[in-house]
């Protein structure tokens, strides 16, 4: 490894650093709004019990909700305790994780539009086909 | 080639501009609400901050030790189940918001890392072990090996299945 290469290097990094630099600030000052204007509890009233249309809002709600992992299993387990559909659970704990409608600009920019905009929708079904799979599943065991 | 980037780059100013804009009319609006979100910002990159510059050794050391045909071999088109297994367990064992890893992604990509990897890395970030625990307490112990195999083997179905729509072009 010579010296010209680990320049080389650092430079190339530090050019990636700059560029993308104001997308995730951008990401970031977007989901502090979304986090501060949307409280938790908001999850809980709007489930109606509906077979087929909680497994649909849960994935709607979890693609446009945002925040680490471990938050979507929280209010996911809490949704639970609170008498909603494990289907509708699963569907929105796994739209939250892999759907990500707030950061798709960012996406779209650095991927491709197309590539976004399939990888999201992919994510959105896979949502409800493995809850829908889970549910049997468990159901069996 | 170099206009397109230009624009690119422009792109993620212009991005950045319009959120900016979007705080100062909350601000006009509800400043309370305005200030607790530039708090929570705050707050967030305090928390992101050691994981982007993670992220960004990562890539000071792929750009060192990993050249082009190194990587297409490892995540190319003829990676195989090496290149499915390093995206999937990739995937599981990194940390932070997605978008964090946009950069390292994207420069992988730009020296062949295949589409199908890229997906199957950001599908799997939904297995964490660190929250494993969490998910046994809430939802029980096969709940967590049922989903997380189904988790796993969509990831590999997506890849798949975006190679194929990113190939597919209407006549």
């Amino acid at each position: 490894m010579t010296l010209l290469r680990v320049k080389e290097s650092f430079i190339k990094t530090l050019k990636s650093f700059k560029q993308i630099l104001p997308m995730i600030l951008g990401v970031i000052m977007l989901v502090a709004l979304f986090i501060t204007a949307v409280p938790k509890s908001f999850y809980n009233i709007i489930f109606t019990g509906n077979k087929i249309i909680d497994p649909l809002l849960g994935a709607t709600l979890g693609s446009i909700a945002i925040g680490q992992p471990i938050t979507s299993y929280i209010i996911g387990g809490e949704l639970l305790n609170h008498g909603v559909s494990l289907i509708a659970v699963i569907a929105f704990i796994l739209a939250w994780v892999s759907v990500g409608t707030i950061q798709l600009p960012a996406e779209s920019m650095i991927f491709g539009k197309k590539f976004a905009i399939i990888r999201n929708f992919m994510s959105f079904i896979s949502a409800l086909i493995i809850a829908i799979l889970t549910t049997l599943t468990l159901s069996f065991l | 080639m170099k206009k397109d980037s230009i624009k690119k780059n422009k792109g993620k100013w212009i991005f950045f501009g319009a959120v900016m804009v979007l705080y100062l009319v909350l601000a006009l609006i509800n400043l309370s609400l305005a200030k607790e979100s530039f708090l929570e910002f705050l707050n967030l990159f305090r928390k992101i901050f050691p994981i982007f510059v993670l992220v960004l050794f990562f890539m000071f050391i792929s750009g060192l030790f990993f050249n082009a045909k190194k990587i297409t071999r490892s995540l190319g088109e003829n990676a195989g189940l090496k290149g499915w297994l390093i995206s999937i367990i990739g995937g599981i064992l990194s940390s932070g918001p997605s978008y964090i890893w946009y950069p390292l992604l994207s420069e992988l990509k730009k020296n062949g890392m295949r589409d199908a990897f890229i997906v199957a890395f950001f599908y799997n970030r939904a297995v964490k072990i660190s929250i494993l625990p969490m998910m046994i307490y809430y939802f029980g112990l096969s709940f967590v090996i049922v989903l997380t195999f189904y988790m796993i083997l969509f990831s590999i179905i997506n890849g798949v299945l975006m190679e194929k729509f990113l190939k597919f072009k209407l006549k």
